[in-house]
C-alpha cells in the first residue's frame, strides 16, 4: 500500500475487559475529505475517534499519519500532530472568557505575564476569519450551545490543523447554525484538512460527506461513496433492518379531550391554545429555541406560567404544582436524560424502582416497601421496554445511551398516568432502540393514552403524529393534521415571522 | 488509572470489596493490627466493650449525618444542636422540677421535650434555608451553628447548668435495664428503625432518590423541599436524643458539648462509604463507620498518642477518607 493517505488504521481493535468495543477496523482519511462514521450508539464509532484523538490507546492494529505510524500517549500529543478532536462533551471553562478559552495552554505571553491584549486580538481576529459573530471578551457561560460550540471550534486552529474530528457537532445546533458549520466544514476541506464527522442525522450530512463508514458492533460493514447510496441503503447497512420498519403506524381513535391551555405564557411563549386528546399523537415541531419544549414545562410546572389556563380532565392546574400534575396523570420524559431523567450512580432496578415507590406499587398504607413486589414489577417493566436482563443490575452510568433512554422510559410505567409528555423522546439513541421506543409510543396511544411527542427531529414527528402543532418564536403557528403534514409545508411555518416579534 | 488489573487473585479480591463497601474494612483491619502492636490492653474484652460504649453518641450523630449527608447536603450544625438541647433540657429540668418537686419524672419528660424543641428548630431552620432559599449546606448550617452556640452560651452565660434531678442521670447516664447500659440500648433501637426507615419505607427511598438527582427526584413526584427539610429535621432530633444522653452522662447541661462532633460524624459517614455527592450510603456501615472513628480514639489513648496529635489524626483520616471515595465513585463510574 502506498501511503498518501492522511490517516490511515489497519486491523484497529481495543478490548475492554469482556467486552470487543472494537474490532480490526481498517479506515482511511484522505486530504480534504469528510468522511462519516456512521453507526448506532456502541457500535465503536466513539472508541476509534478516541483512539485517533489520542484519549485511547489500542489493543491492536497500527495507525498512521502521512504513512508514519503513530501512538499517541495523550490528548495533546495528538494535537501536536495536528490532529484535534470536539468532542460532545465541551472542555471550555464557563467562567473564563471566550478568548481565554481559546488560548487555554497556549496563552500569548509578554515576558512572564499573559498578553491579554494580544490574546483578545488573535481572537478576534480568529472569529473573523472563520465568519463566528462571538465577542471574545463575553464570559463563555453566557454563550448559547451552538455559540460554545463554534468557540470550541475554534480552538482547533492552533498550529498545524490537519485532521478534525467532529463528534455529533449538531446535536444542539439550529438549522441555520448547521448551515454555518457546513460551510466551514467546506472552507477547510478547501485548505485539505481531512474531516471525520460523526453523526447520526443522514439528512444533515448526505450534504457534505464525501464518503461514509458503516459501523455496526464494533466491526466495519463497509465504506461506500455518498453519491453512491442514499438514506435506506446506510440505515438498512447500520440496522440489518430497513427504513420502514423504524416507524410504526399508529391506530388513531381521538377520545375525548383531556388536557387543554389557553392563551398560556411563559418566559419564551406567548399566548399558546392547545388540546390534548386521548388516543392521539400530538407532534410538536420547531426549531431549537422555538419554545416547543418551555411550552410543555410551563405547563407542567417547569417553568414560571405567566398568564393563561390550563386544565387537566376538567381540573384546573395553572397553579398547580409539579408533583400534583404528574399525580393526576400526565406524565413528562425530561430531553436531558443525565441532567434531570435519571440517578446515574444507581442500578436501572433502583431508578425504576423509585417512580413505583412513588406511585404506591408495593407500598403498605403505613409506607413501608415491599421490596419483593417492586423488583417484580421492575422486572415486568424491563421486559417491557426491551432492556436487556444483563443491565438490569448495572449502574445507569454504565449503560449506553440508548439503554439508558430505554430506562428512562422504563420509569413512565412505574406511575399510572393518561397523558405522557415525551420531549425529544429518541435524542442520541440509535436506530435500533429508537423503533422499540416508537413501538412503546404506539401502545400507549392505542390502549387510549394521550401522547404528546416534542421533537426536533422532523422525520420523527411526522411520521409518529396523528396531529402536529408548530412552533415558531414562541407562538404555535400552525396546527397540521392529515395531508398537510408535509416536510415544506412544515418548515414554511418554522420561519413563519408573523408571530415574531424583533 | 492506566493499569489494568487483572480480576483474579489477591488484587482483585481487594478490588471489589474496595468497590462493594469502600475503605472501612481496610481501616479497620489496620486499626486493629497498629493498636493491637501498640498496646496490649487493646484487644481485650473489656475493652472492645467499653469502646462500643463510648460509641453510642457518635454512632446516633453518624446516623442523623448520614440522613443528611444522603439527601446531598451536610451539616454542620450536628454539634450546636447537641449544645442546645443539653442547656435547654437541663434548665427546663431544673426549672419543673422546682415547680413539680412530687412529679421528677414529669419535669423530666418536660424538660427533655424542650430540648427536642429546641433541636427541631435548629434542623427546621437548616431545613427551610437549604430547601426553600437555597443556601448551600456548608455555609447555611455553618452559620446556625454560631448562631446555636451563641444562644446555649447566652441561654447560661456559659455557666454549665447543675443540679438535675438524680433520676434523670441516674437512669440514662447510667442505668442498666437487663444488663445493658440504657445508652446503648437506645443506640440499638434507633440503628433498627434507621435501618428499617432508609431500606424499606417510601420516605427513606425519597432521601435517597433527592440525594442520587433531584432533578430527577421532582419529575418523579417527589417533593423534594418537604424530603429535604426531613432529613435536617430527623437529623437535629437525633442529635438533640444525643445532647439528652450526653447530659445524663455529665450530670450538668454543658454549652461547649459536642465541639468537635461534626467533624468525626463526617468522617465516620464518608468512611464507611456514604457519598459526599449524596444518595449513596448504608446504616450498617455508618455504624461500623462510627465505632471505628471511637476505635481509632481509644487505640490512641492506649498508645499514649497525645490529645493534640489525635485531632492532627483525625483531620487526615477524614481527608484520606474522602480521597479513597472519589477514587471508588471514579471506578464505579467507569464500570471497570
Amino acid at each position: 500500500m502506498q501511503s498518501t493517505k492522511l490517516v490511515e488504521t489497519r486491523g484497529l481493535t481495543k478490548r475492554y475487559p469482556g467486552v470487543l468495543a472494537l474490532n480490526g477496523v481498517d479506515f482511511d482519511l484522505e486530504k480534504g475529505e469528510v468522511h462519516v462514521l456512521f453507526g448506532e450508539n456502541g457500535a465503536g464509532k466513539s472508541t476509534l475517534i478516541s483512539m485517533l484523538a489520542g484519549a485511547n490507546s489500542p489493543s491492536e492494529g497500527s495507525l498512521t499519519l502521512n504513512g508514519e505510524t503513530m501512538t499517541f500517549a495523550s490528548v495533546a500529543d495528538a494535537q501536536r500532530a495536528g490532529i484535534y478532536t470536539v468532542f460532545q462533551e465541551f472542555s471550555l471553562i464557563p467562567t473564563l472568557t471566550v478568548a481565554e478559552n481559546i488560548f487555554l495552554g497556549w496563552e500569548p505571553m509578554k515576558g512572564p505575564f499573559v498578553d491579554h491584549r494580544a490574546m483578545r486580538r488573535r481572537a478576534r481576529e480568529m472569529f473573523e476569519e472563520l465568519d463566528f459573530p462571538i465577542d471574545p471578551t463575553a464570559i463563555t457561560a453566557s454563550l448559547s450551545r451552538a455559540q460554545q460550540q463554534m468557540v470550541e471550534i475554534t480552538k482547533a486552529f492552533h498550529g498545524d490543523l490537519s485532521v478534525l474530528i467532529l463528534d455529533e457537532p449538531t446535536a444542539s445546533l439550529t438549522d441555520r447554525e448547521v448551515d454555518h458549520l457546513f460551510g466551514f466544514i467546506a472552507s477547510l476541506k478547501a485548505r485539505g484538512v481531512g474531516i471525520i464527522y460523526i453523526s447520526h442525522r443522514i439528512q444533515e450530512f448526505q450534504r457534505i460527506a464525501d464518503r461514509v463508514t458503516v459501523l455496526r458492533d464494533g466491526a466495519k460493514i463497509g465504506t461506500v461513496a455518498m453519491a453512491e447510496t442514499d438514506e435506506h441503503a446506510l440505515v438498512e447497512m447500520m440496522t440489518g433492518r430497513a427504513i420502514t420498519e423504524i416507524y410504526p403506524q399508529i391506530a388513531h381513535t381521538p377520545g375525548e379531550v383531556l388536557v387543554t391551555a389557553e392563551g398560556l405564557s411563559t418566559p419564551g411563549v406567548t399566548d399558546a391554545s392547545l388540546e390534548i386528546r386521548a388516543g392521539e399523537v400530538l407532534g410538536i415541531a420547531g426549531l431549537v429555541g422555538s419554545g416547543k419544549s418551555r411550552l410543555f414545562r410551563a405547563m407542567m410546572g417547569l417553568a414560571p406560567r405567566l398568564g393563561g389556563r390550563v386544565t387537566l380532565k376538567g381540573a384546573d392546574i395553572t397553579g398547580a404544582p409539579t408533583r400534583a400534575i404528574l399525580r393526576a396523570g400526565m406524565y413528562y420524559l425530561s430531553p436531558d436524560r443525565k441532567a434531570e431523567g435519571l440517578d446515574l450512580a444507581k442500578t436501572s432496578n433502583d431508578n425504576l424502582a423509585l417512580n413505583l415507590v412513588m406511585g404506591g406499587k408495593g407500598v403498605s398504607k403505613a409506607g413501608f416497601i415491599n421490596w419483593k413486589t417492586i423488583r417484580a414489577e421492575s422486572d415486568r417493566i424491563a421486559d417491557y421496554v426491551e432492556l436487556n436482563d444483563g443491565y438490569r443490575p448495572k449502574l445507569v452510568s454504565q449503560l449506553s445511551g440508548g439503554n439508558q433512554q430505554k430506562v428512562l422510559f422504563g420509569k413512565c410505567f412505574g406511575q399510572e398516568a393518561d397523558i405522557y409528555v415525551f420531549d425529544e423522546p429518541t435524542v442520541g439513541v440509535d436506530m435500533g432502540t429508537r423503533s422499540a421506543l416508537y413501538r412503546l409510543i404506539q401502545q400507549l396511544a392505542e390502549a387510549g393514552k394521550a401522547v404528546v411527542v416534542i421533537s426536533s427531529d422532523l422525520p420523527e414527528v411526522l411520521n409518529l403524529s396523528h396531529r402536529m402543532l408548530v412552533l415558531a418564536h414562541g407562538r404555535i403557528s400552525a396546527e397540521l393534521s392529515g395531508d398537510e403534514m408535509v416536510e415544506d409545508l412544515v418548515l414554511k411555518h418554522f420561519f413563519d415571522e408573523s408571530g415574531a416579534k424583533a | 488509572m492506566s493499569e489494568q488489573s487483572n480480576k483474579t487473585g489477591a488484587g482483585g479480591l481487594i478490588r471489589r470489596v474496595f468497590v462493594k463497601v469502600g475503605v472501612l474494612p481496610f481501616f479497620l483491619l489496620a486499626a486493629l493490627v497498629i493498636f493491637t502492636a501498640l498496646s496490649s490492653k487493646f484487644l481485650t474484652g473489656q475493652n472492645l466493650v467499653n469502646v462500643a460504649r463510648q460509641s453510642v453518641y457518635l454512632v446516633l450523630v453518624s446516623m442523623g449525618q448520614m440522613l443528611v449527608l444522603i439527601s446531598g447536603g451536610f451539616d454542620l450544625s450536628v454539634g450546636t444542636a447537641i449544645a442546645l438541647t443539653s442547656v435547654v433540657s437541663a434548665s427546663a429540668m431544673v426549672f419543673f422540677a422546682g415547680i413539680f418537686p412530687d412529679a421528677i419524672w414529669l419535669a423530666i419528660l418536660l424538660g427533655a421535650f424542650a430540648g427536642f424543641a429546641a433541636a427541631l428548630l435548629v434542623g427546621m431552620v437548616n431545613g427551610l434555608g437549604v430547601a426553600y432559599f437555597d443556601v448551600s449546606p456548608f455555609i447555611m448550617t455553618l452559620g446556625v451553628s454560631s448562631v446555636g452556640a451563641g444562644l446555649a452560651l447566652f441561654l447560661t452565660g456559659g455557666v454549665p447548668v447543675s443540679g438535675l434531678p438524680f433520676e434523670f442521670a441516674d437512669t440514662f447516664g447510667f442505668g442498666r435495664l437487663w444488663g445493658i447500659p440504657v445508652p446503648v440500648l437506645i443506640a440499638l433501637i434507633c440503628i433498627v428503625v434507621m435501618w428499617i426507615f432508609m431500606s424499606r419505607t417510601r420516605l427513606g427511598t425519597q432521601i435517597y432518590a433527592v440525594g442520587g438527582n433531584i432533578k430527577a427526584a421532582h419529575l418523579s413526584a417527589i417533593n423534594t423541599k418537604r424530603t429535604l427539610m426531613l432529613a435536617y429535621m430527623v437529623c437535629a432530633l437525633i442529635a438533640s436524643l444525643t445532647g439528652l444522653l450526653l447530659t445524663a452522662r455529665v450530670e450538668s447541661g454543658e454549652a461547649n458539648m459536642g465541639g468537635s462532633i461534626a467533624l468525626e460524624s463526617i468522617a465516620a459517614c464518608v468512611i464507611a462509604g456514604v457519598s459526599l455527592r449524596g444518595g449513596i450510603g448504608r446504616v450498617e456501615n455508618v455504624v461500623l463507620g462510627a465505632f471505628f472513628i471511637v476505635l481509632v480514639q481509644n487505640g490512641m489513648n492506649l498508645a499514649q498518642v497525645s490529645s493534640y496529635m489525635q485531632m492532627v489524626l483525625l483531620g487526615v483520616l477524614l481527608i484520606l477518607a474522602v480521597i479513597f471515595d472519589q477514587l471508588r465513585y471514579r471506578i464505579i463510574m467507569s464500570g471497570r
